[in-house]
């Protein structure tokens, strides 16, 4: 057996377990012992060219490792190797890279960008990533938004308004939209009747007693004129949804298919108002070139105005 | 001793290589806290800005902990350039210096958190936490509607805080360490971290924050979008100049 020539070449340990379980004691192999005095050296080397040991409160930072960056407002800072500061050095260059671009954009006017085919084509793939990472989660990928919470970006029909101007001021400072229940101060009939007169701004057929009964209420005791208009076409100030246009953003009246149906979801907004519809703020999160960018990309969705 | 002794005999060879193998932990673990800038100073007009939690913020905290949500998603920003410009700015050691356990995570199944705070309406997380799927199709998160549905347990809050106070985090008791928050973080957070009037505070926060969109009732919603719409957010990166934190490494 080879092994029992094996044995006679090499020493063992000299000790036997369970009667005949034996130990070789064969050297260490030149490439093995090698390669550990290497990492020896290495490790002394890297001590000596990188922050690594600790000295009572601090460390030492290493030589001939500085890292000198400039930060977005034009200061340059020379430090020690770290991470941190690697961090800047890649930021700063991807701002150089990006900065010809960038600063057309925060020069120009909304409409030059729109007719700029270089322009629109940055501002256009910046911003879908941005839109993707900060928007998406409420309006969709698409902009489509969430029917009963989120608005469809992608429509001619805007809460807040469609113009370049509104659409920034709505993602810089955020939106907080609401409105009250009627539930305390109408009763059920009333209410259906509202919901009869609301219906018939954008063109159902409903019941013409209810709906004047409706009106009355609309633009009387109801109130719902001041925020609403008694034409109904809402407000952009107060983010006031038109109601002549056929497009729902809360009530689902168009998945519905008879009046009845129509009537319960517009009832159940009136009764029970809409609370919580609010717009995070994003002018501490992006700056001011996302924003900008952010908004034209939002307007081309579909229903900039 | 003799080698021999060490590898017949198990009592040693434990002892032994757990010292052999402590070395290495130990050289790199214990002088970090010893050096003055491993966790950094945040200081806005000399008062610190990253605070413990509120009793309801900590208390979502405890049920982020109890739905595992760290398997799935970590809170830790790192400095690399794809990261500070999904999440924003990298996270500061600071930041999580009042976790316990910390809760940086290993694991990115779903997004980091460590700067969620703020980034969605208080609605979008109690639809999100409800279904996921409602607000992103392409999640695939579980639902958590019991949230909603449980009420919360605050009786035993002042015991938790009185934990952490334990292993160093700053609530107070005595009127000295009232004094002594007041001083590093003002009066309004030293209110907030008095652990006298930690039910008080629990249930003020929750009644004016409504976090979950439902006045009538205090339940485990309220105490998790609380504590998810903190994280993040104590650190004002606007108040220091760009680059202000690479001097802490």
């Amino acid at each position: 057996m080879s092994t029992e020539k094996k044995q006679q070449t090499v020493q063992t340990t000299g000790h036997a377990w369970d009667g005949d379980l034996q130990e070789f004691n064969n050297p260490l192999p030149n490439w093995w012992l090698w390669g550990f005095y290497a990492t020896v050296v290495f490790a002394v080397i890297y001590w000596v060219l990188f922050p690594t040991f600790p000295i009572g409160k601090s460390y030492t930072k290493g030589v001939m490792n500085d890292i000198t960056y400039k930060t977005a407002d034009g200061k340059e800072h020379t430090t020690h190797w770290n991470t941190r500061s690697l961090l800047m050095k890649e930021m700063q260059e991807a701002r150089e890279m990006q900065k010809p671009y960038v600063d057309k954009i925060v020069k120009a006017s909304y409409s030059q960008i729109a007719k700029d085919k270089d322009q629109s084509a940055f501002a256009y793939s910046t911003a879908k990533v941005l839109f993707a990472d900060n928007c998406a989660g409420c309006h969709q990928s698409g902009g489509a938004g969430v029917m009963g919470m989120y608005p469809n970006l992608a429509d001619d029909a805007w809460l807040w308004g469609g113009s370049y101007a509104k659409i920034e001021e709505t993602i810089r400072s955020g939106r907080k939209g609401s409105m009250p229940g009627f539930k305390a101060s109408l009763s059920a009939a009333q209410i259906d009747n509202v919901a009869e007169y609301v219906l018939s701004f954008s063109g159902t057929k409903v019941n013409a007693a209810k709906a004047a009964k409706g009106k009355a209420i609309f633009e009387g005791s109801g109130g719902c004129f001041a925020c609403h208009t008694k034409e109904g076409t809402g407000q952009i100030a107060m983010g006031a949804a038109n109601l002549t246009d056929k497009v729902w953003t809360i009530a689902n009246v168009n998945a519905a298919k008879t009046l009845a149906e129509k009537k319960a979801a517009v009832k159940a907004v009136v009764t029970n108002g809409v609370a919580g519809r609010d717009m995070p703020a994003w002018q501490g999160r992006l700056s001011d070139a996302d924003i900008k960018m952010l908004t034209y990309y939002v307007h081309q969705l579909g229903g900039g105005k | 001793m003799k080698h021999e002794t060490i590898e017949t005999n198990a009592g040693w060879l434990i002892f032994l290589t757990l010292i052999v193998i402590s070395i290495g932990g130990l050289v790199e673990i214990v002088p970090l806290y010893f050096i003055d800038d491993t966790i950094e100073t945040v200081k806005v007009e000399g008062k610190d800005t990253v605070r413990p939690y509120t009793p309801l913020e900590l208390r979502g905290r405890d049920l982020y902990q109890r739905e595992g949500c760290y398997t799935c998603h970590s809170q830790m920003i790192r400095p690399f350039r794809d990261e500070a410009l999904r999440y924003g700015h990298y996270s500061l050691a600071a930041e999580s210096q009042f976790d316990h356990p910390f809760q940086w995570g290993s694991k990115r199944t779903g997004p980091d958190l460590a700067r969620v705070g703020k980034k969605y309406s208080n609605q979008w997380h109690v639809q999100h936490l409800i279904a996921p799927r409602s607000v992103v199709p392409e999640s695939i998160m579980p639902n958590y509607p019991w949230l909603m549905k449980n009420k919360l347990e605050y009786k035993d809050i002042a015991g938790r805080l009185k934990a952490l106070k334990m292993v160093g985090v700053p609530y107070s008791i005595t009127e000295d360490e009232y004094k002594a928050n007041v001083k590093r973080y003002g009066k309004d957070v030293a209110d907030k971290l008095d652990i006298n009037q930690a039910e008080k505070n629990l249930l003020a926060q929750a009644q004016s924050g409504n976090y979950d969109g439902n006045k009538d009732d205090i339940t485990e919603m309220d105490a998790m979008v609380a504590y998810l719409q903190v994280l993040g957010t104590m650190v004002d990166f606007k108040k220091f100049e760009d680059g202000h934190f690479t001097r802490f490494r």
